[in-house]
């Protein structure tokens, strides 16, 4: 099977790791990926901030990378995922040529977790891990695609790691997108109560599936001085590839 | 209660509520059982379907919102009520002064109505030298307390009993205690006396109801009733979309709003009231007044921000809220709190007044999920963000950032270009930049994620 990878800005551009473990992980699974040239961002930032204009050129340029290609598309985020199913279609709702495509291209995209849990079937495969980890429900893949057993399936499925559930696992973290620069210290008190919660388990580990959220996280993590460590779910499910 | 007409500032209201330890442990305590056990109550509903049901009423009612105002009205009057229409805030007010003036009443007792509270009523009554008592506990404490409330279902939800207990040791001259119980005693004990000797009552009111001209009241402590039905006179006042069709909807709403809103099956106290007090009746006002309020809600219910006006005022979007949890609702400014609250506050005051408030959300979408009736909260948010970019009403550093990612995304070249530059200017960004958010992110790497697939 030969899919498309969109790599998203905030992995190109901040965590470059994560797209490495996506393609190591899809490889192990006999998946041949494409990386369409000319990527860039899926306008989420510019589409919450109401800046729809901007969204909308995103949109179109994303749309017109992705045209170009076969087969489904796969976004190692929740929130990106989500824009490009949810809200491409929704942009264009007044330009029939376009909304076609937007949607056209929203049939094909896929969030990595349920990629690999309803296509490849990565959970009965079962790879291995280590250590307690634990799961953060980004707000926008939980509500938004709906997708909310398929992380928790794959990591319940490592060998040797134990999964341990974390309390209002989807309760926003407080990122936000825009929302973390505009309201820096009520996006920390949320970002803090999530640590509170998370160092509550006793987990080593807590994954999710959307970088921002995670990048917040990780940041009051560090704050509290904790050595629990922060990682992208293709991440932690790589580390079992070694 | 501000008045203003400038920029409601949410930063700085949110960060001293951030400071706030006794607000913060209180608001935890509070939205935390609240959601708990709405979860429990509704779990016992078919909830997907109910909600369904519900909000197709209410979208009805509003896409024929002048007929069913009519119709209320005559069955109203036909019941016996008088019944007046008030276009907006400053109408509604002057209304209910000039009832009681004719009636040469100095002193109400009132049950909690977040309608009265947008439409400042008390403080122009007490312009006018009548005297208003809040009879709702929580009413109650925030009046002596002399603020506002900063829940539309829990008005003293910010405050714990003990700070309760020192507010009644001080205002009310009693000892001290953090006792409920104590304290709902010493409550209890001096609005007996204000219902007895009240000339006139004040209330809102849940529902009305075309068919029959009721106005039905949803309450936990029976001040509703006594408020009602006690004193010679009573008035209510409402906002028109309150109104259902007939009473036999009515069953769907009491599944659904004490449930979302505390977790309740179903309040102590339930009113219909139709009318004032006919011949050979033994209770009720002898004289019923409703105030229809408008402010505004003709129009908007045309508009694209329809939807708003399903909401049935249960507050289950403000306990689920993340921000609203931290920060509690005075730091909203405004009348309605929560992610409602910022709806509403954005169409009735204006989005100048608004702006800032629009930021007051993550757009988790946990407000969506709860809605009894389905106002898609999410997406008015969303759309509002939109007009306000539309309107120029952005800060001139953001509209720079988005115009400048605009002509970036759809230029592979350029926006390598931009995180290059990223990466080489990021400790420099980091220093004079406009740091609270940057300082949080890592820095842009060298070798992007692009350069080592390719
Ligand atoms: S918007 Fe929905 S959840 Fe919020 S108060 Fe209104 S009815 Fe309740």
């Amino acid at each position: 099977m030969r899919i498309q990878l969109f790599g998203t800005c905030l992995i190109d551009t901040m965590f470059p790791e994560t797209g490495e473990a996506t393609v190591r992980l899809l490889r192990h699974f006999g998946v041949e990926i494409g990386y369409p040239d000319g990527q860039t961002c899926c306008g989420k930032p510019a589409d919450s901030g109401g800046y729809s204009r901007e969204s909308k050129k995103a949109a179109e340029h994303f749309i017109s990378v992705f045209d170009r290609t076969e087969g489904p598309i796969i976004i190692p985020s929740g929130s990106c995922a989500s824009m490009v199913k949810n809200h491409y279609p929704e942009l264009f709702k007044d330009d029939e040529r376009m909304r076609q495509k937007a949607e056209a291209i929203a049939g094909r995209t896929h969030e990595l977790s349920q990629f690999l849990v309803h296509v490849l079937k990565v959970h009965e495969a079962g790879l291995s891990g280590t250590g307690r980890i634990t799961y953060h429900a980004s707000c926008q893949l939980t509500r938004e695609l709906g997708v909310l057993e398929e992380p928790m399936l794959l990591l319940q499925s490592l060998n040797g790691a134990e999964f341990v559930d974390l309390p209002h696992s989807d309760r926003c973290c407080g990122f936000g997108g825009i929302f973390m620069a505009k309201l820096p210290e009520v996006s920390m008190a949320l970002a803090d109560e999530k640590v509170d919660t998370i160092l509550s388990t006793g987990a080593d580990t807590v994954t999710g599936c959307d970088h921002g959220c995670l990048m917040n996280i990780a940041d009051a993590v560090k704050r509290r001085g904790s050595a629990v460590r922060v990682k992208h779910i293709a991440a932690v499910l790589a580390e079992g590839l070694k | 209660m501000n008045h203003s007409t400038s920029s409601i500032p949410f930063r700085e209201n949110a960060v001293k509520a951030l400071s706030n330890s006794a607000l913060r442990g209180a608001m935890r305590n509070a939205t935390e059982t609240f959601a708990i056990k709405r979860a429990d109550a509704v779990a016992a509903l078919p909830l997907e379907e109910l909600r369904e049901e519900a909000s197709e009423l209410r979208l009805h009612v509003l896409n024929n919102l002048s007929e069913y105002v009519d119709r209320f009205e005559m069955n109203a009057v036909r019941a016996g009520a008088k019944v007046h229409r008030a276009k907006d805030s400053e109408a509604a007010r002057g209304i209910i002064a000039s009832i009681l003036q004719d009636h040469g009443i100095g002193r109400v007792v009132k049950s909690k109505s977040m309608v009265s509270e947008e439409i400042h009523l008390n403080d122009y009554l007490q312009e006018v030298g009548i005297t208003v008592v809040e009879t709702d506990l929580g009413e109650y404490i925030i009046q002596i307390a002399g603020e506002g409330p900063s829940h539309i279902i829990v008005p003293a939800i910010h405050k714990d009993r003990r700070q309760v207990g020192q507010l009644f040791a001080e205002k009310l001259g009693c000892e001290y205690s953090d006792d409920p119980a104590v304290l709902t005693g010493v409550a209890k004990k001096i609005l007996r006396e204000e219902f007895l000797s009240a000339k006139a009552g004040i209330s809102g009111a849940n529902f009305a109801v075309a068919e029959s001209g009721s106005i039905v009241l949803f309450t936990n402590e029976g001040n509703g009733r006594m408020c009602t039905s006690l004193p010679p006179l009573h008035i209510a006042v409402l906002s028109i979309e309150k109104i259902i069709p007939s009473l036999a909807d009515l069953p769907k709403f009491i599944r659904l709003l004490p449930r979302s809103a505390t977790g309740q099956t179903i309040t102590s106290y339930l009113s219909v009231l139709t009318g004032s007090r006919k011949p050979g009746e033994s209770t009720g006002a002898q004289e019923m007044h409703i105030v229809l309020l408008d402010n505004g809600r003709s129009e908007l219910v045309s508009g694209e921000y329809r939807e708003m006006f399903k909401c049935i005022r249960c507050g289950a979007c403000l306990n689920a809220c993340p921000v609203y949890r931290v920060v509690g609702g005075h730091a909203y400014g405004s009348t309605y709190p929560g992610p409602m609250g910022i709806v509403l506050t954005a169409l009735l005051e204006g989005m100048e007044r608004a702006k800032s408030l629009l930021d007051a959300t993550t757009l988790c979408g946990a407000c969506g999920d709860v809605c009894p009736v389905k106002v898609p909260l999410p997406r008015l948010l969303r759309l509002l963000r939109e007009r306000r970019v539309e309107q120029g009403l952005t800060p001139r550093l953001e509209q720079n950032a988005m115009a400048g990612f605009g002509r970036v995304v759809e230029k592979p070249f350029l926006f390598h270009l931009g995180q290059i530059a990223g990466h080489v200017f990021w400790p420099a960004v980091k220093k004079f930049g406009p740091g609270d958010a940057v300082g949080r992110m890592p820095r842009p790497v060298s070798r992007t994620f692009r350069e080592r697939f390719a």
